[in-house]
Parts: structure tokens; sequence; C-alpha cells
């Protein structure tokens, strides 16, 4: 029987390892999973690198992780924000090491590892200092930038339902980088309000299907509430 | 320079509103963060304008009464928002496609300086100690057809934002297409900035003179 129900964060973190590099989907709070993060940082691995928009909001979920001095670098588009006091902190204090990506490149670069991509030529940052020393290229008259994907030893998503094969459907703009962070880790563990039978699911409306997600972890309507 | 000066600067609120006249009816349109969100009260009620945003909204409506705030439904901002009918929720790369591939008719953007040659600069003043963030506005700048900029003219000490090249670290080169600010409404040429409309009292030689540019009349 295929099943990737585990039966609470912690069991399905158990066995991440110091140094590895996770993604936390999110766009500020909404499609931020509360629980795996705090799961995360009761199950103790260190020196992570983690792959997020943002760097924490006030001193909950990634702020929490960061505050706990257990990342070494954050790769992200947005870490400047009004309560990310944590991050701003650590960064000053060069406690924390930082690659910042234009938006789009970021989860381009999420997707192309998903993929299968080796790289791409995008337009995005083209002309920044944000493509210095990067290898560039005019196509059409039209300058592009060099990326390259972004793989991950675990990716963090949050979802609304899910079914026991980890077919997936989200829930308004917490959607943003969860599925997309989902096909680019080597496993991918979600957290969903419910777990509903096998058949539940539209499968026309399916957002992400089981085979990018490796856990599944109910963790009912508080998370919601608590965002 | 305690002279009174002889015209009279558009509040942001008239310049908003005319940046929401001078969208058309259908047209899809990203609000940045920041000044260009005034726009959004601007909008016409007679236009249907379809408001994106980068967090995987297209027919973003307004802001909640309290009790009905939805904490999973946000904007760029991380403000609560609402869904129009007719609109539709997406994936981060879904989104970035529409803004980077050329989907977006318009893109509204906040800016630090903009020069004659359409060069932007908005995401960082390059100073030691800030924390570096850019977010959608580097993709926004290349990928949306028209890039509308809404700033003030002069910064605090009197310099002109409008500038022959930027100094402070690009957001994009060449993108912008218009510029509103609280003394001129400014097209982007091939020759340099070419000036629409004039705020009350003002001249085109004053403002080339404020602007240390030369300015054509449109």
């Amino acid at each position: 029987m295929l099943s990737k129900v585990r039966t609470s964060a912690l069991d399905a973190l158990a066995d991440v390892r110091d140094g590895a590099t996770i993604m936390v989907g999110g766009f500020g709070n909404a499609g931020m999973p509360m629980e795996l993060v705090d799961a995360l940082i009761q199950q103790g691995a260190k020196d992570l690198t983690i792959v997020s928009n943002n760097a924490g909001n006030g001193t909950t979920g990634l702020a929490a992780l960061l505050a706990a001095g257990r990342v070494r670098k954050v790769i992200c588009s947005f870490p400047r924000q009004t309560d990310s006091f944590v991050f701003d902190e650590l960064y000053r204090a060069g406690k924390v090491e930082l690659e910042l990506v234009p938006q789009g490149n970021l989860v381009e670069r999420i997707r192309a590892a998903g993929a299968g991509i080796g790289g791409f030529f995008t337009p995005t940052g083209y002309g920044t200092p944000l493509a210095e020393g990067k290898e560039t290229r005019v196509i059409d008259g039209k300058g592009y930038v060099l990326e390259y994907p972004i793989h991950a030893d675990v990716a963090l998503i949050k979802g609304r339902l899910a079914d026991r094969w980890g077919n997936m459907v989200f829930r308004k703009t917490a959607r943003n980088f969860g599925p997309i962070m989902a096909s680019a880790a080597k496993v991918s563990v979600a957290q969903v309000e419910e777990i509903v039978e096998l058949g539940t699911l539209d499968p026309e409306t399916v957002v992400l299907p089981g085979i990018f997600v490796s856990r599944v972890v109910a963790v009912g309507k508080s998370a919601r509430a608590a965002a | 320079m305690t002279q009174t000066p002889s015209y009279i600067a558009w509040t942001r609120d008239q310049m908003a509103a005319r940046i929401a006249n001078d969208i058309e009816d259908g047209a899809v349109v990203n609000i940045g963060i920041g000044m260009p969100e005034l726009v959004a009260n601007h909008l016409s009620p007679n236009k249907e304008i379809l408001l994106h945003s980068e967090n995987g909204i297209l027919g973003m409506g307004p802001r909640p009464a309290a009790d009905a705030v939805d904490p999973d439904l946000i904007n760029a901002g991380k403000q609560p928002v609402t869904l129009l009918d007719g609109g539709a929720f997406f994936d981060h790369s879904l989104s970035f496609a529409m803004m980077r591939g050329g989907h977006l008719d318009i893109a509204i953007l906040g800016a630090f300086q903009v020069a004659e040659n359409g060069d932007i600069a908005n995401w960082s003043t390059g100073k030691p100690g800030a924390i570096p963030a850019v977010g959608g506005a580097m993709d926004l700048a290349v990928g949306a057809r028209q890039v509308f900029v809404m700033m003030e003219h002069l910064t605090k000490d009197g310099q002109s934002k409008l500038v022959h090249r930027c100094s402070y670290p690009l957001t994009g080169l060449g993108c912008v297409t218009r510029v509103y600010t609280d003394l001129a409404v400014l097209d982007v040429t091939a020759d340099g900035f070419a000036v629409r409309e004039l705020c009350q009292g003002m001249s085109l030689e004053m403002l080339a003179a404020l602007s240390g540019l030369t300015l054509a009349a449109a």
C-alpha cells in the first residue's frame, strides 16, 4: 500500500541532517508551514541553508529557527521587512550569509531543479548588481543572465488537503512557492489541514500531483488561524 | 532657499488619479508596493481593470472589512485583500511567467531614480549596513509591456530623481515608459524625457532647471 501519511511533524523530519539545504514555502506567513518549521527546531538539525522568499517574520517560524542559531545561509528575495528583526540582527552581526535572488529568478531556479533543467537565460537582473560575475548572453537583441537550478535536500510546504498518495490542493495565496518547491527537493514534506480518502480530490483540480510529495502530516485547521 | 515656489505640486492622490485615468479599460496591471498603492483607490468603476499580484492573484479586489480578513489571502505587500468574481489563484512560477513573459499591460513602480534612457533604480540605495531586498521589482521592470513610475520629482534635499544616468544600483535597463511625478508627467523616448503635462504654474524651462536635464515637449 502506498501511504505517505506520517503521524507527526517530528516523525516526518526525523532524518534531516546537519548542513542540509531546506526549502520553506510561504510568502510572508501565507503558506508558511509553521508546524513543520517548529518540528525542525525541535529536531535539532543545524548549519542549514534555507531557501525561502522571506527571512522570517516576528519571532515564530523561520525567525525562531534563525534565532536558535541553526541557519548558516539564507537564499531569498526579500529579507527586509518591518518585522524581520531576527534576521536583520544576525545579518548585521555577520552570523548568517545571504544570497539575494530576484523573486522570479528564485522560483524559476527552483522550478528548473524540479524539472531537470541545467540552467536558463533570464532577462531579470541583467545589467544590475545581482547579475555581477554571472554569464550573460544577448539573444535577439535582448540581454539575459545565466541562472542555475537550486536543489534542496528537503522541502517543507503547506497545503489545505492531501490524500495518502500525496495529491494536494492549496488555499488562496498560500499556494505560492509550495508546489514548485515540492518538485525540487529529494524529500518533500507537506503539512495539510486534513488528509482525505483517495478519490475525494477532484482529479481535474489536483494542484500538486502526489509524485512530488514524499510525506504528509495533518495538523488541523489551527495552522490557518494562527497564521 | 526660503522663496515660495510659484508652482503648485500635485498631491499624491492627484498623481494617482492621473495614472488611473491613463489605464485603459480591460488592462492587466500590477501595482507595486508603496506610493503606487494609491492608484487602486482611483480606478474608475466604469472600467474593468484586472489587478495582478505577484504572490498568485489575477483579479485582486480591495481590502476586506476587518471581520473578513483571511490570512491566506494577501497581496505583495502582505496586506489582506479580496478576490473579485472571475479572479484566479496560481503558483509563483506561473505568476512570474505572467510578469517576465510580457503578459502584463502595465506595471506601476515606485523609484529612487529614473534615467533619461529608461533605466530605473528602486531596490537599493547601496547604503552600507542596509539589508538588501529586491522581491519582484526586477521581474516587473523587464517584463511588463509598459512600466509606469510614480515618485516625487525631487528628494528631500531638492535633488532631481529624474537623472541623466542612475547612480543607485539598477533594477532594470531601459524599461521605464512613463514617469508620473508631483510636478509633471513625462514619457521616456529615444531622445530622453518628453513632458506630457506640467503641474499648475510650472514651465518646461523651470522643470528642466529643477531636473538638471534637457526636456522636450511631448
